[in-house]
């Protein structure tokens, strides 16, 4: 197998990987959604490094260029993209409205003041 | 990229934490220009580096500045986050190379998209052409999932002046 090969999907993987713990470990809800978008960014790499093709250009047509990379990809990540800021806004949202309630935006913390609350009432 | 992602997961501040996914945002748009993605470059570099973190510095204003540091090392999600890596690895083997020209996404309608493009809308970018006029409903789609988000943060945060007042009269 002669370089590059298979190593565009593992760097995305790596990333991908570390995403999916960045969502899972911290109990911090803001880092948490840092970890979605770096989720998010390594899906896109492994779809744009998909759509490349060895010796093309950019998809605008030119005279005089034969090879051009696969323009669909690029097309369905620009949207990606935008619907993805959309998502980390309404998740920033949430975040801010769950401090003003709890005071905190640990999830541990936000757990035990809830099981305090149902043991009250 | 991959030592900005590692950088988010062992950092404690969160202001550090958010300048840090811009990093690595705006390597993602370098990346992107290097694979000849350059519309997804301009883009990821002014929504993704720029706008995301403009959002997150809003919220951190408006939260803490500061993750509580574990006592412990969260074990759990590491072996699950592994066993996935290494199950979409095995995954890969199947793929086609790096930049094959023969790789199967090359072949069904993208030879069609940039050969007929060019003579049906007189646009040279191929990308804004699909984009807009082939897909133009799944644009007006995400146009729609945006608008729906927008109102759903100003919903979740229109309350906040409200509370915030009602509060201030009792104190």
């Amino acid at each position: 197998m002669e370089w590059p090969g298979l190593y565009n999907y593992w760097i995305a993987i790596f990333l991908m990987v570390t995403g999916l713990y960045l969502v899972m470990a911290p109990q911090n809800l803001v880092k948490k959604i840092v970890g979605l978008n770096v989720f998010q960014a390594s899906v896109f790499v492994l779809y744009i490094t998909m759509g490349k093709v060895t010796g093309g250009t950019a998809p605008i047509i030119a005279e005089g260029i034969e090879v051009y990379s696969n323009p669909l990809p690029h097309v369905l990540i620009l949207t990606a993209i935008v619907v993805g800021v959309a998502t980390t806004a309404v998740g920033l949202a949430l975040v801010v409205r769950i401090n003003e309630s709890f005071g905190t935006i640990e999830e541990d913390e936000i757990r035990e003041l809830e099981e305090a609350q149902e043991d009250a009432s | 990229m991959g030592m900005s992602a590692y950088l988010i997961v062992r950092l404690h501040n969160l202001f550090a934490v958010v300048m840090v996914s811009g990093v690595y945002s705006l390597l993602a748009a370098t990346f992107f220009v290097v694979v000849d993605a350059v519309d997804v470059a301009f883009t990821e570099a002014a929504v993704g580096a720029g706008i995301s973190t403009v959002l997150m510095l809003g919220a951190l204003s408006l939260t803490k500045g500061r993750e509580k540091v574990p006592s412990r090392p969260a074990i759990l999600p590491i072996i699950i986050a592994l066993a996935t890596g290494v199950a979409l690895i095995y995954g890969t083997l199947d793929m086609p190379n790096y930049g094959d020209p023969d790789a199967p996404i090359h072949q069904h309608v993208a030879p069609t998209y940039l050969a007929d493009s060019k003579p049906k809308t007189g646009i040279p970018n191929v990308v804004t052409v699909v984009l807009a006029s082939y897909r133009g409903y799944d644009t007006l789609g995400e146009v729609t999932v945006i608008f729906t988000a927008g109102i759903c943060v100003m919903v979740l945060l229109q309350g906040r002046r409200r509370r915030r007042k009602a509060k201030g009269d009792t104190a």
